[in-house]
């Protein structure tokens, strides 16, 4: 502070502690991250299979998420995105592939990382499978699984012509 | 444009609690679920959804979004979110039905307020540039209008204390209510400071809850309740965020919005405040002058269970229910925000 400016600064540094919960019905999804298991959770009333769970309620019936169900582990890209922006703190060598995860048994997609391959040959159907860290790193946590990498299965017909993506 | 003659139809609360491990999403989706099984109505019936809460309760950023995964919103639904208590968001669904843009609105609100240290949290609803960065806390800052109120005379410790056993007497007879006891105001008095001159019992109790209100219009309302409560007046005042340019013993805004709202154009049977400390309640009945043949907060009120962001909706669910029963036939419901009284929303209800 310069006392030359006459400016007054004051620094009140503070913090504030939650105790957050996931609630009863995204338990058993983050149960089953700990041990490597992929659950979601399927609607009584739509019959969706959500994974995530969510909060543990189906967002289309407003009701509590029943039957838990695992699914994948291998799922079908249903979109993606090239990533050649760098920003601060970036992790991961460019250029890099975000995906939409559609897991075999599963209603609805999730994000992740697609490696192993180039981000060129990435495209709208492709068959691809978690690669999981080292089983020391794992928490409740999707970040158990490093990345998703092709599984080289033959593509499956996501309702897009070929090469559109 | 005549003013359309607005009701509430029906309320449904949750049973107050402490350390609720649900999410905020779990804890709304059933009285969301309930109140509209009590009118017995299609949810694509509901033209207009409103939400009241707080992202720095649950500490994280949009957490209202989630909330609407507790509406059931396909097909699409038209929804609003006020970062506040659900009694702002039911003065926005008000305004949404004069509008004539719908008929039919479920307004609802929840507090997860013992996830967090609320007292501090709340000092995020203070002037973010000279009183936030000194985290006062809502508990010290209204020690300081009780202080001014006992020195100007204009209240005492022990009107504060009947305050308080009152509130735990009639909430033996609120089985949502949280916190309950059969005591004497001298009793109380006998109990230590926390944050002088406030008792534990001069502090509303800080609990986990969700509440659901449908509010309909003109016919729509008269279809859907027996006894609907309809809504005469409704008024919403804000003091200044300047703490210190503020009268600590009276609250202008309240006696502006009660006097809006029509408050003393007729008596009142049961006036549900939005309390959240002992003197505040008397500051308000004051303000609204209030007296002797006005029940208030036969509840029990925020003080023996005070959900942050739902207990001013809460007051309003009571309210309407004293009317839907027969017990009361012109109510009044409060709500208030922000440090020491800061805003006030009053609304005068009547059965017919």
């Amino acid at each position: 502070m310069s006392e030359a400016d006459g400016i007054m600064r004051l620094r009140q540094p503070i913090s504030v502690t939650y105790n957050w919960s996931a609630g009863p019905n995204a338990t058993s999804h983050l149960n089953g991250l700990l041990a490597g298991t992929l659950i979601g959770k399927r609607c009584p009333s739509c019959s969706l299979v959500y994974f995530p769970p969510r909060n543990g309620v189906c967002p289309k019936c407003a009701r509590v998420l029943g039957d838990d169900v695992v699914v994948g582990p291998r799922g079908t890209i249903t979109t993606f995105c090239v990533v050649n922006v760098p920003f601060l703190g970036q992790k991961i060598k460019l250029p890099y592939v975000a995906a939409q995860i559609l897991l075999d048994g599963a209603d609805i997609s999730m994000q992740h990382l697609i490696q192993e391959c180039e981000a060129g040959d990435v495209r709208i159907g492709m068959r691809v499978e978690p690669v999981w860290k080292d089983r020391s790193e794992w928490g409740p946590s999707l970040e158990n699984i490093a990345h998703f990498r092709p599984t080289g299965e033959p593509d499956r017909d996501m309702g897009v012509e070929a090469g559109a993506s | 444009m005549a003013r359309r003659d607005v009701a509430i139809v029906a309320t449904a609360q949750r049973p107050n609690q402490v350390g609720s491990t649900l999410t905020s999403v779990e804890l709304i989706l059933p009285v969301i679920n309930e109140v509209i099984e009590k009118l017995g109505i299609e949810r694509q019936k509901i033209g207009f959804w409103c939400h009241g809460s707080c992202d720095y309760m649950s500490g994280q950023p949009f957490s209202f979004v989630a909330a609407v995964d507790a509406i059931g919103a396909w097909p699409p639904i038209i929804e609003s979110h006020v970062e506040g208590d659900g009694a702002l968001a039911l003065y926005e669904a008000w305004v949404k039905i004069q509008t004539g843009e719908c008929d039919v609105a479920l307004v609802f609100s929840n507090g997860k307020t013992t996830s967090g240290p609320i007292d501090r949290i709340l000092n995020l609803q203070a002037d973010p540039y000279m009183v936030t960065p000194l985290w006062p806390g809502f508990d010290s800052l209204s020690a300081l209008q009780a202080r001014a109120c006992l020195d100007s005379n204009v209240l005492t410790e022990a009107d504060m204390a009947e305050v308080a056993a009152r509130s735990y007497r009639d909430a033996l007879n609120n089985p949502i209510a949280y916190a309950k006891e059969n005591v004497t105001a001298e009793q109380l008095l006998a109990r230590p400071y926390v944050t002088a001159p406030l008792r534990a019992h001069d502090c509303g109790v800080p609990v986990d809850g969700a509440n659901a209100v449908v509010l309909a219009a003109g016919d729509a309302a008269r279809g859907l309740a027996e006894r609907p409560a309809w809504i005469r007046g409704i008024d919403h005042r804000i003091d200044t965020q300047r703490l210190g340019a503020r009268s600590m013993t009276e609250s202008f805004s309240t006696a502006v919005a009660a006097h809006k709202a029509g408050v003393g154009d007729d008596r009142i049977d049961v006036a549900e405040l939005h309390a959240p400390y002992t003197h505040q309640e008397i500051l308000l009945r004051r303000a609204m002058n209030l007296g002797e043949g006005t029940h208030i907060n036969p509840s029990g009120g925020a003080l023996v269970s005070n959900p942050a962001m739902a207990a001013g909706l809460a007051r309003f669910a009571e309210a309407a229910e004293s009317v839907f029963s027969g017990s009361a036939d012109r109510v009044l419901a409060h709500c208030t925000s922000g440090p020491m009284l800061q805003q006030n929303l009053v609304c005068v209800m009547e059965g017919e």
